[in-house]
């Protein structure tokens, strides 16, 4: 670590471990619960599995007792669940996932795959909505009450009311189909990821921008920032030196909680916009009975949760030096 | 300042990226469906490569529904009925470039053979190469074989297609169009195969997407991101068919919604019953009013897209409720003054097992038991998961289940036909179709057809079988399933293949 580093971060080294340390535990917390609930679960779903199997490999036209047998001889369905848990379990322990029960794929490949067109497709949102969300809601919290503040606040209720779906359906009949602006679904080129990031993006930023304003007035309120404009600063250094950094720890911590949405909204926006991420082939997974995608699926969802939060706490850990001192 | 060079370079590869260059003679074509693409192996997503032309069959299908020449030029049947030989069309390429030989046909036959599908429903003992033609050897007669080479799963590919142990790692196939690119679950992409044996299609490149979601689908016609997309849901039809630059193409599937009845069950054990049932369901209604599509009922079991099986009856004949309450009071229900039959005390009452994968059949059933109602019929709507039909057929359970069948995955529905009603007393029905129901005389048919080659003692025999099913009820049609699809005006030459095993993209042209 070089000298800048630890006089601006001096007790990075020692406060890291009690940041991480609890994360670290809390990730097999959630992988071992998040396993054991999809297990349970697709376990107790009514229909015969085999059939549900069959039907997701070869189509429903091909479907009969024949084939479901079939698939129950081949993949062992018939074992006691206890059993079946078990070596689910201990395959988990040696970090293999097992083989997709649809195409016969290791599910570490699909997911690997899938990943990285979610997690592409997440953070093209969540950066659009920094560019939006915050910087709106900073200069609405300048003028609490003005025009600004108050159109900013009407926008951002009506985003935030409007689910998903039928954000993403607008923005297609507005950019797609009304101006031909840009490609209504499917996915290759960069053009294809505006109208699925936008629709994220404009939920979150509808959130972030209301954060980011309470946090401004809170901040433009304080004593220290009237000080600021007291002791001669104007208004642009006030802002960059004793205003920025302070309202930004709620809104970055905030971002841990959109995080939930984002997860949420994938499934949804990736299924309407036909973008192969994790949130589209978790919905077929479970359609088909999957047992292994579900749970490959769900156990990286919890852990690119509890990742994304880790982030979080370090990116505070460092914004605000109090949280280190304590 | 390699950090700036970097980003030009980037900012180049992205504008290229958002508008690639386009040629007015390469114009792409946007085919949107709702199938997943799980995989190279045409065990599972072959039907998606012999629909965009990438992949063919040894045996086509003509316009008539019949068998046609495909990769075999011609083939024909020894005396004994026991040993086929398909010769091999002259002069044609893989799309590796290696010749189609025999011992490559061979190979991929004995791979399809080996996995679910089409094959393991022949009698089949060896497939052998024998000079310019492919042997298939089988235990008994067995006549609508060219009929089954026609499926998807019997795709002809390349021996360097597969591995070792008869998984398929690359689509290497014949198709007038060559894979180009191929990503799972959703997009593949396929250009013209210069070198391909028949006449070159117009269009260069064509693409594919599956998507699941109705409403982007018709959002995707409409905004011209695709230029065919198939299967429409009912509520955006209407809005499609006001675009001038779509027009809008039907076409009636042999894919049947049918009534699977438990004919051991005392209230339906009579035929009379079966038909009172029957002429009780305002088939035109259904059609129009929940499938959106007049032309969907069903009078009888087949479409005509299945030639000799089809009897051509009369839509509106199906239905006639005031015959349908006097067969019941024939059969002696009578009223009991709160609007349910009842004999010997026993109410008129059913339940009818239906499943929601395909959504369109939950509320077919409900319309069924309001048309059952004015019958006097109490009918009790169960829908669950669609394996609940076959266990309810083996355990016995079963009263009364809807659900959906194809009698069309190949030309021929002869294979279909003796899983469901073939069989004799002891083993009648299958999973799909008849239940507790058999008939000596069909079941015979059913023989013949399998061995008898003839064509015309073949097209006999089916209309006979059509006939009686038709009459005894062992499952009662309601509607057929229609194809739909919303092509870009500046296409030409699009039809629907009722039996969906191809798109037909080698026929069409972009319009100058």
């Amino acid at each position: 670590m070089d000298a800048v580093t630890s006089r601006r971060f001096p007790a990075l080294s020692g406060g890291l471990g009690g940041v991480l340390l609890p994360r670290l535990f809390q990730a097999g917390l959630v992988a071992w619960l998040v396993g054991t609930l999809t297990f349970v679960l697709t376990r107790t779903l009514p229909g015969d599995m085999a059939y549900r199997i069959a039907a997701g490999r070869y189509g429903h036209d091909m479907v009969n007792s024949a084939a479901a047998e079939a698939v129950r001889v081949e993949l062992a369905l018939d074992q006691p669940a206890l059993l079946a848990y078990l070596n689910w379990l201990g395959d988990l322990l040696r970090l293999d996932l097992g083989n997709s029960l649809v195409s016969g794929e290791p599910v570490l490949h699909e997911l690997s795959h899938q990943l990285g067109h979610s997690l592409g497709l997440a953070m093209v949102a969540v950066l659009l909505s920094l560019l939006l969300g915050p910087p709106l809601g900073l200069a609405a919290g300048l003028r609490p009450g003005g025009v600004l503040d108050r159109a900013s606040e009407g926008l951002a209720s009506l985003l935030r009311a409007l689910p998903p779906f039928a954000l993403g359906l607008l923005l297609i009949l507005l950019f797609s189909v009304s101006l031909g602006w840009l490609p209504a679904a499917g996915h290759g080129r960069v053009a294809h990821f505006v109208l699925p990031a936008l629709t994220l993006a404009l939920a979150l930023a509808a959130v972030s921008s209301r954060v980011a304003r309470n946090a401004m007035v809170e901040v433009s309120g304080s004593a220290y920032y009237a000080f600021s404009r007291t002791k001669g600063l104007g208004e642009r250094l006030s802002f960059l030196r004793h205003g920025l950094r302070n309202a930004a720890v709620p809104i970055v911590a905030y971002l841990g909680v959109q995080f939930v949405y984002l997860i949420e909204g994938v499934v949804v926006v990736e299924t309407l916009f036909a973008w192969p991420g994790i949130g589209h082939s978790l919905v077929h997974a479970i359609v088909a009975r999957d047992v292994p995608m579900i749970q490959g699926t769900a156990l990286v969802m919890g852990l690119m949760f509890v990742a994304l939060n880790t982030g979080v706490d370090l990116l505070c850990h460092g914004l605000d030096p109090r949280r280190r001192q304590s | 300042m390699p950090s700036s060079r970097r980003l030009l370079a980037g900012l180049a590869l992205a504008t290229s990226l958002i508008s690639p260059p386009l040629l007015a003679d390469a114009r792409p074509l946007a085919v949107v469906a709702p199938w997943e693409v799980t995989g190279s192996d045409p065990s599972t997503s072959g039907y998606i490569f012999g629909r965009m032309g990438i992949a063919e069959t040894l045996v086509e299908v003509d316009a008539e529904g019949r068998p046609a020449p495909g990769l075999a030029s011609d083939w024909a049947v020894d005396e004994e009925g026991l040993s086929w030989r398909f010769v091999l069309r002259d002069g044609v390429l893989f799309h590796d470039g290696t010749p189609l030989t025999a011992e490559a046909v061979a190979a991929s036959l004995r791979y399809a053979q080996a996995k679910p599908g089409m094959l393991s429903s022949a009698p089949i003992a060896a497939i052998e190469a024998d000079g310019d033609a492919v042997v298939i050897t089988l235990e008994a007669p067995f006549a609508p074989l060219p009929a089954l080479l026609t499926h998807s799963t019997t795709q002809i590919l390349a021996p360097a297609a597969y591995a070792e142990d008869g998984r398929v790692e690359a689509m290497i196939a014949t198709g007038p169009y060559r894979l180009t690119e191929l990503s799972p679950p959703q997009r593949l992409t396929a250009e013209r195969f210069a070198d391909y044996w028949g006449a070159a299609p117009a269009i260069e490149a064509v693409s594919y997407l599956a998507v699941g979601r109705g409403e982007t689908r018709a959002l995707m016609a409409e905004s011209g991101d695709a230029d065919i997309v198939f299967t429409l849901d009912p509520a955006s039809r209407g809005r499609l068919a006001r675009q001038e630059r779509l027009a809008l193409h039907a076409e009636p599937l042999p894919r049947t919604i049918v009534i699977k009845v438990n004919a051991g069950h005392p209230f339906l054990a009579d035929e009379t019953a079966r038909r009172a049932l029957s002429q009780a369901i305002d088939r035109r209604g259904i059609a129009a009013g929940l499938l959106r599509d007049p032309e969907a009922a069903a009078p009888e079991l087949f479409p005509a897209s299945l030639g000799p099986w089809h009897l051509g009856l009369d839509g509106e004949a199906g239905g006639d409720p005031a015959a349908a309450q006097g067969l019941l009071d024939d059969l002696g229900w009578q009223a009991n003054g709160q609007g349910v039959r009842e004999r010997d005390g026993e109410p008129f009452r059913l339940t009818l097992t239906t499943f929601a994968d395909r959504p369109e059949l939950p509320l077919v059933a409900t319309a069924l038991q309001d048309q059952w109602r004015e019958l006097g019929i109490d009918l009790e709507v169960a829908v669950g998961n669609a394996s609940g039909i076959p266990s309810g057929h083996r355990d016995g359970s079963l009263e009364l289940g809807l659900a959906a069948r194809n009698y069309g995955l190949v030309p021929d529905p002869l294979g279909t036909l003796s899983d469901d009603f073939g069989g004799d007393a002891q083993a009648p029905g299958g999973d799909w179709g008849a239940m507790n129901w058999s008939d000596a005389e069909v079941t015979a048919w059913l023989d013949t057809l399998r061995h008898d080659a003839d064509p015309a003692t073949r097209a006999e025999l089916a209309g006979r079988v059509a006939e009686r099913l038709n009459q005894a009820m062992p499952v009662i049609p309601v509607a057929w399933y229609q194809q739909t699809a919303a092509v870009n005006a500046e296409l030409e030459g699009f039809s629907i293949d009722p039996l969906e095993r191809s798109y037909r993209l080698e026929e069409l042209t972009w319009t100058p």
